[in-house]
């Protein structure tokens, strides 16, 4: 019972970090069509640039600020410089060509910072009692944070005027463009957000499991496998699918050992593409 | 009744065949004159190239990228390893069959939810099937050797009932040529057939295709399927020249650079993947000299910038001559 409530807890927090990632990438694939492959990676850099800055500086919230604003102007030039000319093209042609970055992207991280683990420490202290056992206040802080950053980002999309620069160019480019919308701008301004909240959550997690530079891929793919569950391009869809998997990930760990936990994910991903393949948190297409 | 007129016999295509001869024979020559790195590099090429090759039935003629072919793979590894450990005297056809079959039952099992899918979701599904194996693989330690996987001695090559002899590095790089050769001449058959056919207009046009009546789904499962067989035998040789089976070989890193290799070396021309992958692992030589293990990095550049501007890859340019 207790290792339920525990669990239900690991769920949640790991579901909202998640959410922060899988938002980034759905963001992405909704306006531009693109699979971001070296979401992870992006994710990765920006955990090992807060603990950069954390090590100078020792303080957190700098480090994350930092961190998601290092890694948005990386993303742009890599939008400007890869994608942008890929644009008409074959979508496979963008997965390969993310799938390069990402691979530069993972080999860099190794030569620049070194196979090691590194650690973020804990910007919040202390931890509080729950039915005898002890949770730190560090994750719960995080998934209050992580939903702070999601709500604001539904705010921004819904009444900012960029926001509404972004809907309607998801909706319908030509029209957007047609309106003088400055289309290409805002395909680059959405990879630098995608980035920065990959960044983000990237420090936000950071003090949960270390910072590894193979950490990314293993986001990358949770993330793809949230966007599908959740309805590719569709924002709310992706959080309730974060929090679910990340719950019957949870709960299968009591069971199994944490490393086959992740197959209950893919099996939710390989039913979700078959039987509702437009995604499980969507009204059902008429 | 009038007899029908046959049908012109296409005018053989004499260059290829020059070529494939040519090619042929340097293969033949070339572990009697090159230094042993060498010679076992000319070998890798061939097993990675093999291994390549049957991904570009997939990407480069139904027009499926999988990100999965590593599970084939390293299936195929693991099939040899259990043929070589439980029956004795290890047997060297045991080991091919039995990696066939690993990898053979695992592409039909891929298959038959993969194929429902199409584009990226093609990709993904088939990248997380092989996590999936990975996942199996590597936790199931009573069984496979987990993290350590399992090692085992050389088979002898062997004609069963007539003659039998060690492998040596030169018998070896003959043994994996020949393989490679009938299998290149199997799926440049196979391509070429009406089924071929089918595949490629699968890639050109799926609902015109399914409109004319084919039953798309069938074609892929077996597409799918063939794929898996080749890529499950490149396992296979893969293991007995290295006399082991690792997880690390089911990895996604391997299926990345499957892709690596169709894309660098021409999707669709079935020589290509093999230039790809001797391509690929001289950049990998050459740039770990000045990069060391940091060779990624200029490859990803470079392979980054081939996407680009080289959609076609380093063959591209052959491909009519190469499909006719």
């Amino acid at each position: 019972m207790e290792q339920i409530i525990i669990q239900t807890l690991h769920g949640l927090v790991n579901g909202m970090v998640l959410a922060m990632v899988a938002s980034g990438l759905t963001l992405i694939f909704g306006i531009m069509d693109i699979v971001n492959f070296a979401h992870g990676d992006l994710l990765m850099l920006g955990a090992f640039v807060g603990a950069s800055v954390l090590g100078v500086t020792g303080n957190y919230w700098l480090a994350l600020v930092a961190a998601a604003i290092a890694v948005a102007v990386l993303g742009a030039l890599l939008q400007v410089t890869t994608l942008r000319p890929l644009i008409g093209r074959d979508p496979l042609t963008t997965i390969l060509a993310t799938f390069g970055i990402s691979l530069v992207l993972q080999q860099y991280a190794l030569w620049q910072w070194g196979p090691s683990v590194r650690r973020i420490s804990e910007p919040v202290p202390g931890e509080f009692t729950l039915f005898h056992l002890q949770y730190p206040w560090y994750r719960i802080a995080t998934a209050l944070l992580a939903g702070l950053i999601l709500g604001g980002l539904w705010l921004f999309l819904k009444y900012g005027k960029y926001g509404i620069w972004i809907r309607a160019t998801t909706q319908d480019r030509v029209m957007a463009q047609a309106m003088g919308i400055p289309v290409p701008l805002v395909y680059t301004a959405v990879f630098a957000i995608g980035s920065a909240m990959a960044a983000a959550s990237g420090v936000l997690f950071g003090p949960f499991a270390g910072v590894t530079q193979t950490m990314g891929f293993d986001f990358t793919l949770r993330a793809f496998i949230v966007v599908v569950v959740g309805g590719m391009g569709n924002l709310g869809g992706s959080i309730l699918a974060s929090i679910f998997i990340s719950l019957l990930e949870a709960y299968a760990a009591i069971v199994v050992s944490p490393a086959q936990a992740v197959i209950v994910s893919f099996v939710v991903l390989v039913l979700t593409m078959l039987f509702r393949p437009t995604g499980l948190f969507v009204p059902t297409p008429k | 009744m009038t007899a029908r007129p046959a049908a012109r016999p296409t005018p053989p295509a004499v260059g290829y065949w020059i070529g494939f001869t040519v090619v042929g024979i340097l293969l033949v020559a070339a572990p009697l004159v090159l230094p042993p790195f060498w010679q076992r590099f000319a070998t890798e090429i061939l097993v990675w190239g093999l291994l390549a090759m049957s991904s570009d039935i997939l990407i480069g003629y139904t027009g499926m990228v999988s990100f999965g072919h590593s599970a084939f793979f390293g299936l195929g590894m693991y099939g040899a390893a259990a043929a070589l450990l439980t029956v004795t005297p290890p047997s060297l056809w045991l080991a091919v069959l039995y990696g066939l079959v690993a990898a053979g039952g695992a592409a039909v099992f891929v298959a038959y939810f993969a194929t429902r899918l199409r584009d990226i979701y093609f990709a993904i599904s088939t990248l997380v099937f092989s996590q999936i194996f990975y996942v199996i693989i590597f936790t199931w330690t009573e069984v496979t050797g987990g993290e350590n996987g399992l090692t085992f001695s050389q088979p002898r090559l062997a004609i069963p009932g007539l003659w039998s002899d060690r492998f040596t590095p030169v018998t070896f790089h003959w043994f994996v040529l020949g393989m490679v050769v009938v299998s290149y001449l199997l799926v440049r058959r196979i391509t070429q057939s009406p089924f071929g056919m089918v595949l490629q207009s699968i890639r050109e046009n799926e609902p015109r295709t399914r409109a004319i009546g084919y039953h798309v789904e069938r074609y892929k499962i077996v597409a799918v399927m063939l794929s898996g067989l080749f890529a499950g035998l490149a396992g296979v040789l893969y293991a007995i020249q290295n006399k082991f089976a690792a997880p690390d070989f089911v990895f996604f890193v391997v299926s990345g650079e499957v892709v690596i290799f169709n894309v660098m070396g021409g999707m669709g021309t079935l020589v290509g993947p093999f230039a790809g992958a001797a391509f690929f692992l001289l950049l990998r030589e050459g740039l770990s000299r000045f990069f060391t293990e940091y060779y990624l990095i200029p490859v990803g550049i470079i392979f980054t910038l081939m996407v680009m501007f080289v959609p076609q890859g380093l063959l591209g340019f052959l491909r009519r001559r190469l499909n006719p």
